[in-house]
C-alpha cells in the first residue's frame, strides 16, 4: 500500500492505495467521484479522461500513486451545477450527447483541445478528438458543440445554461 | 418562473433536453456508480476455448483466497444455474437447445461462463479466478456456416445432431414464372458480416434482497426493464411481484442491450441465496465476447427483370449466423428483414427462405436496424448491379420501380401495407442538396483524365418497418410476447405533472420529446412535467425500447393518457364551473365556458379539487390521472434517399467520404432536434459496417478483435459531417403521424457507402467490394479485377 494525497475537484484527499491501482479506480471506488467512467480497458475510449495539473490524461492510463501531489479536475469539477463551463452550455445548445456516457471524457477533452487552441478548424477538432470514442452522435454535433464553445469562450465567460 | 408555452406549441420545436444537466456535470447515476454496503462483487471464469469439453473443474482454491465469499461452477450452482431463454421460436420445429448460464460440461465459444467467484472487492475476485483448477479436451470448432451444415462436421449441440437451427421459407407469388419471363436474371452473393453492438457504457448489473422481505431490486443496464422482470421471474422462480427492474442511466444499447444476459440471472440468483448485495460490471474485453454481436449473414439474391429495367421478382436465400445458442430474439432477427428486401420496389413475386445455423461464436441478436439493414444493404446492391447490367442509370432504375405516392396505401409483394410514403419527393430533395448532376459530371471528367483519384456516387432509397409492433402481427410471427405500449398521465395537487412511461431510453431524450407531447395536449409548460420511466417500481407496466417503437408505439400511448385526463378533468371543472361539460373549452391548460373567458379554471386547479376531492361531481372519483395502453394498428414505415460520394485512390485502395446527404421522411418529429442526432448516429454506425467494423475469427473460434484496440469503431477523424433534411409525410396509422427514427440511418448508409465506392471502380471491371471496405480490401480488389480484364 502507498500513501498518496491528490487535490480532486478542489478538495484534497489522502488514503492508502494499491500500487496497482489506476487513478479511475481509485476516483471512482476509493472517493466516490463517480462522474468519470471507464468505457475499456485498452486505453481507447477516452471515457475516463480527466485533466491533471490541467492537461487531459486518460485517468486509466495513469496509476493513482502517479496522481500523488497532482490536483486532478473532473467533470466534476469543472464548474459547479449551477454555474455552466462553456464547453458544457455549448454540448446542450448544439444536442452534442445523446446517452452521456462518452461526454465526461469528451468535455474535458475539449476543454484541453481549446485551452490549446482556442479557435480551432473543423478537422483540427476532429482530429484533436480522435482518442474520444462516441457511439451515439457521429461526432456531428460534438465538432458542432466545441466550435460553438470557442465562439462562446472567445466572447468571454457565460453565465447560465441555454 | 417559467414561461408558459401555448397548447401544441411545444411539438415540433428543438426544444434541448433535460437529460443534459445531470450528464454534464457528472452527477449520473450508471449502474457501475452503485456501492451498496455489504456488496459481494462477481468475476467470471470464461472460456478461452470455442469449443471443448470441460474435463476438469475444482473452484475449491479459489475459495482459499482473500477476501472471497463464495465460488461456483455449474455442479456448485445446481438449481440456481438458470437458462438464459429465448421468446422467438420462429418454426414449429426449431431446435432450441439449453443455454445454462454457466456451462455444463461443455463450452461452445470464447466468453462462454464456467466459473464464478463472488469476493468483497472486484479486484479480490478477479485476483482469485487464477486459482480455479480448470481443465479443456478441445474440440473442432465449427465456424465456417456452409461446412457447418455438411453431414459428418463437428456438432455445437450434439443433443439435437445438426448445426441447423431452422429453416424459414416465406414464397410469395410464383417467382419461378416471374423468372422465366425474365429478359435478365442476375445472382449474387453478399456476405453481411458480424459486427459488435459496442455501445459505450459496459453492461453492469447489481441485485440487492431488501432486508428480510422477499423482495429483490435489481438494477442493470438494460435497454428492457419490463421484459427482464417477467424473465427473472420465469427463469429464477422469484415471484415477479417480488422483482423490482431498474434501468438507471444507461450509455447506450443499439440493441446490445435488448436481452437477458447470463450474468443478470447469476447475480440475481446469487444476490438471494447470499443475502447480500451482488455487483458484476463487464470490462470492454468481455463486452467483446460476451455480450451478443449482430448481423453475420450469407446472402444469396437473385433478381428477375425485363431488359428496359422492370423488375419481376427476387429471391433471397440467407444462412444466418445464430452463433453457440438463441439468445432472446436470435433466430427472428432474419424474419425482421424477410419483409424488407422488396423494399420500395414493385414487383410480382418473391421468394424468402433463411437457414440458422449454430457455430462456436458469441450468439447474435439485434444490432441497430435487426435484420432491415441486412435486407437494404442487398436489395440497394443489387439494384445497381441490375442498372449496370442493362445500362441503365440507377437513379432512374429505382424511379422505374418504385411505389410512386399517389400508390398508397401500397401492399408490398412481402404482404406488408405501407401506409404512407414520397420517395419522389425525398430523392429530389437530396439530389439538389447533393449536387447530383454536378459531380456525375466530376466523375466523367475524372474517368476521361484517368485521375488516380476516381468519384463514385452511392445511392441508397430505403424504407424499413418499426414501430415494434402490432400483437397480432407478432403473435402470427410466434414472437411470444405483445408490441404495446402503456402511459398513465397524474396531474398532481400542485399543478405538476407525472407521465409515466413503459419505454425505456438510453440516450434518446424520451424525458425531453414526451413532456413535449404531454405539454402539447394539456397546456403545461414542459418544465412542469416529469416523465417517469425505467423503474419497474415507479412505472409498472411497459415493454421498453427498441425497434425505433419508443415515440411510434409509446408516444400513441402519451397523447391517448393526456386526452383522456384533459376528459376527466372537463367534468370536474365543469362542476366547478357550474355549467355543462359541453360548454366548456381547453385552451392552454385552462377550461373556459364558451363565450365568457372569465367564467374559467385552470387544469392545477382540477387537480387540486381532484385532490381534495371536497366538491367532485356525483360518480367522479378522487385524483386526476388517466391511463392508456396501446397496441399499434402497424408498422411505420420511415424511407428516404441517402447519396455517399466517394473518392477512391485507385493506386493505395484508400477510400475518403467526401460527402454525405440523407433526406429522411419520419413522418412528424417532436422534437427535430433529436431527430437530427439520431439520424447522425445512425447513419455514423451504417457508414462503419461498410468501411470500418468487423469481428474477425480465426479458425480455433478465437475472436481477434476482441477489444477496443482491435475492433475499429470511427472516431471523430474518420468520418465527415452529415448534410440532412427532412420530408414530411405523415403516418396515417399512427395518430400522432410519427413514424420511427432510431434505426432509419444505419439501415440507409451502408448500402449508400458501398454503391458508392463501387460506382467509383465499375469502368476498371470492380462489381463488388467486399466490407469492411478497408483500403487493402479495395486495392485487392482492383487488383483482382485488372488481373481478370482482358
Ligand atoms: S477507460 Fe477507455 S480510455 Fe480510459
Ligand atoms: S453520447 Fe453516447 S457514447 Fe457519446
Amino acid at each position: 500500500m502507498a500513501h498518496i494525497t491528490v487535490t480532486v475537484d478542489g478538495t484534497s484527499y489522502n488514503g492508502e492505495v494499491e500500487p496497482r491501482k489506476l487513478l479511475v479506480h481509485w476516483l471512482r471506488e476509493d472517493i466516490g467521484r463517480v462522474g468519470t467512467v471507464v468505457g475499456c480497458d485498452t486505453s481507447n475510449c477516452g471515457a475516463c479522461t480527466v485533466l491533471l495539473n490541467g492537461r487531459s490524461v486518460k485517468s486509466c492510463s495513469v496509476l493513482a500513486v502517479q496522481a500523488d501531489g497532482c490536483e486532478v479536475t473532473t467533470i466534476q469539477g469543472l464548474s459547479d451545477g449551477n454555474e455552466w463551463h462553456p464547453v458544457q452550455t455549448a454540448f446542450k445548445e448544439c444536442h452534442g450527447l445523446q446517452c452521456g456516457y462518452c461526454t465526461p471524457g469528451m468535455v474535458m477533452a475539449a476543454v484541453d483541445l481549446l485551452s490549446e487552441n482556442p479557435t480551432p478548424s473543423e478537422r483540427e477538432i476532429r482530429e484533436g478528438l480522435e482518442g474520444n470514442l462516441c457511439r451515439c452522435t457521429g461526432y456531428h454535433n460534438i465538432v458542432k458543440s466545441v466550435s460553438y464553445a470557442a465562439d462562446l469562450m472567445s466572447a468571454g465567460p457565460t453565465k447560465g445554461a441555454k | 418562473m417559467t414561461a408558459a408555452l401555448d397548447t401544441g406549441t411545444a411539438l415540433g420545436k428543438p426544444i434541448r433536453r433535460k437529460e443534459d444537466a445531470h450528464l454534464l456535470h457528472g452527477q449520473t447515476n450508471w449502474t457501475d456508480n452503485i456501492q451498496l454496503p455489504g456488496t459481494v462483487h462477481m468475476a467470471i471464469l470464461r472460456s478461452p476455448m470455442a469449443h471443448a469439453k470441460i474435463t476438469k473443474l475444482d473452484v475449491s482454491g479459489a475459495l482459499k483466497q482473500t477476501g472471497v465469499v463464495a465460488a461456483y461452477g455449474a455442479k456448485e450452482l445446481g438449481d440456481l444455474n438458470g437458462g438464459v431463454p429465448c421468446v422467438w421460436p420462429v418454426t414449429d420445429d426449431i431446435k432450441m437447445p439449453a443455454f445454462p448460464a454457466l456451462a455444463i460440461d461443455k463450452v461452445r465459444q470464447v466468453g462462454d461462463c464456467v466459473a464464478v467467484v463472488l469476493a468483497t472487492s472486484a479486484a479480490a475476485a478477479v485476483d482469485a479466478l487464477d486459482s480455479i483448477e480448470v481443465s479443456y479436451e478441445q474440440l473442432p470448432a465449427v465456424t465456417d456456416m456452409e461446412a457447418a451444415l455438411k453431414s459428418g462436421s463437428a456438432l455445437v449441440h450434439d443433443e439435437i445432431e445438426t448445426n441447423a437451427c431452422y429453416v424459414y421459407k416465406m414464397p410469395c407469388g410464383d417467382y419461378a414464372a416471374s423468372r422465366a419471363k425474365a429478359d435478365v436474371v442476375l445472382a449474387r452473393r453478399f456476405i453481411n458480416q458480424r459486427l459488435i453492438p459496442t455501445f459505450m457504457e459496459p453492461r453492469s448489473v447489481v441485485a440487492a434482497p431488501m432486508g428480510m422481505s422477499d423482495e429483490i431490486t435489481i438494477w442493470s443496464s438494460t435497454q428492457i426493464p419490463h421484459v427482464l422482470r417477467v424473465l427473472l421471474a420465469l427463469v429464477t422462480g422469484i415471484p415477479e411481484n417480488n422483482i423490482r427492474v431498474v434501468a438507471p442511466d444507461v450509455g447506450g444499447g443499439f440493441g446490445g442491450k435488448l436481452q437477458m444476459y447470463r450474468e443478470e440471472i447469476l447475480v440475481t440468483n446469487l444476490a438471494k441465496k447470499l443475502g447480500r448485495p451482488v455487483k458484476w460490471t463487464e470490462t470492454r474485453s468481455e463486452n467483446m465476447v460476451a455480450t451478443h454481436h449482430g448481423r453475420d449473414q450469407i446472402q444469396d439474391i437473385e433478381i428477375a427483370a425485363t431488359k428496359d429495367g422492370k423488375i419481376l421478382g427476387l429471391k433471397v436465400t440467407l444462412l444466418a449466423n445464430m452463433g453457440a445458442y438463441l439468445q432472446i430474439i436470435t433466430p427472428g432477427i432474419p424474419l425482421l428483414g424477410m419483409f424488407m428486401y422488396p423494399a420500395i420496389y414493385k414487383m410480382d413475386s418473391y421468394d424468402f427462405t433463411c437457414t440458422g445455423v449454430f457455430t462456436n461464436k458469441t450468439p447474435t441478436d439485434a444490432y441497430r436496424g435487426a435484420g432491415r439493414p441486412e435486407a437494404t444493404y442487398v436489395i440497394e446492391r443489387i439494384i445497381d448491379e441490375l442498372a449496370a447490367e442493362i445500362g441503365m442509370e440507377p437513379m432512374e432504375l429505382r424511379k422505374k420501380n418504385w411505389i410512386t405516392h399517389d400508390e398508397f396505401p401500397f401492399t408490398t409483394v412481402a404482404g406488408l401495407t405501407y401506409d404512407t410514403g414520397n420517395y419522389e419527393a425525398a430523392t429530389e430533395k437530396a439530389l439538389a442538396m447533393f449536387d447530383y448532376d454536378g459531380l456525375r459530371a466530376e466523375q466523367a471528367r475524372r474517368r476521361a483524365s484517368g485521375d488516380p483519384v476516381q468519384l463514385g456516387i452511392g445511392i441508397s432509397t430505403y424504407t424499413e418497418m418499426c414501430g415494434l409492433a402490432p400483437s397480432r402481427t407478432l403473435g402470427a410471427l410466434k414472437y411470444v410476447a405483445g408490441g404495446w405500449e402503456h402511459c398513465t398521465v397524474r396531474a398532481l395537487p400542485t399543478g405538476k405533472i407525472e407521465v409515466v412511461t413503459g419505454t425505456s431510453p438510453h440516450g434518446q431524450g424520451h424525458e425531453t420529446a414526451w413532456s413535449q407531447i404531454a405539454s402539447s395536449i394539456l397546456g403545461v409548460p414542459v418544465e412542469d412535467i416529469e416523465v417517469i420511466h425505467s423503474d419497474t417500481g415507479r412505472a409498472p407496466y411497459g415493454m421498453d425500447t427498441y425497434g425505433s417503437r419508443s415515440l411510434a408505439v409509446g408516444g400513441q400511448a402519451i397523447k391517448a393518457a393526456s386526452e383522456r385526463l384533459v376528459e376527466k378533468a372537463r367534468v370536474i371543472a365543469a362542476h366547478q364551473l357550474e355549467c355543462s361539460a359541453s360548454d366548456l373549452e381547453f385552451i392552454n391548460g385552462t377550461f373556459q365556458v364558451k363565450g365568457d373567458p372569465s367564467k374559467s379554471q385552470a387544469l392545477g386547479a382540477v387537480a387540486f379539487e381532484a385532490f381534495t376531492a371536497h366538491n367532485l361531481p356525483a360518480g367522479v372519483e378522487p385524483t386526476l390521472q388517466a391511463e392508456a395502453t396501446i397496441d399499434p394498428a402497424d408498422f411505420s414505415f420511415p424511407h428516404g434517399t441517402h447519396l455517399a460520394a466517394m473518392e477512391v485512390d485507385t493506386e493505395t485502395g484508400q477510400v475518403k467520404l467526401r460527402k454525405y446527404v440523407c433526406v429522411d421522411d419520419v413522418g412528424m418529429q417532436v422534437n427535430p432536434m433529436i431527430v437530427e442526432g439520431q439520424v447522425h448516429g445512425g447513419v455514423a454506425q451504417g457508414i462503419a459496417q461498410a468501411l470500418f467494423e468487423g469481428a474477425e475469427y480465426d479458425d480455433d473460434g478465437n475472436l481477434l478483435t476482441a477489444s477496443l484496440a482491435d475492433y475499429l469503431i470511427p472516431s471523430a477523424a474518420d468520418l465527415p459531417s452529415f448534410d440532412t433534411g427532412t420530408t414530411v409525410t405523415p403516418s396515417t396509422t399512427h395518430p400522432l403521424g410519427t413514424k420511427g427514427v432510431g434505426e432509419a440511418g444505419t439501415i440507409a448508409s451502408t448500402p449508400a457507402i458501398i454503391n458508392g465506392i463501387v460506382d467509383a471502380l465499375r469502368h476498371l471491371g470492380v462489381t463488388d467490394v467486399a466490407m469492411p471496405a478497408s483500403p487493402q480490401t479495395v486495392w485487392r480488389t482492383i487488383q483482382a479485377a485488372k488481373g481478370g480484364a482482358k
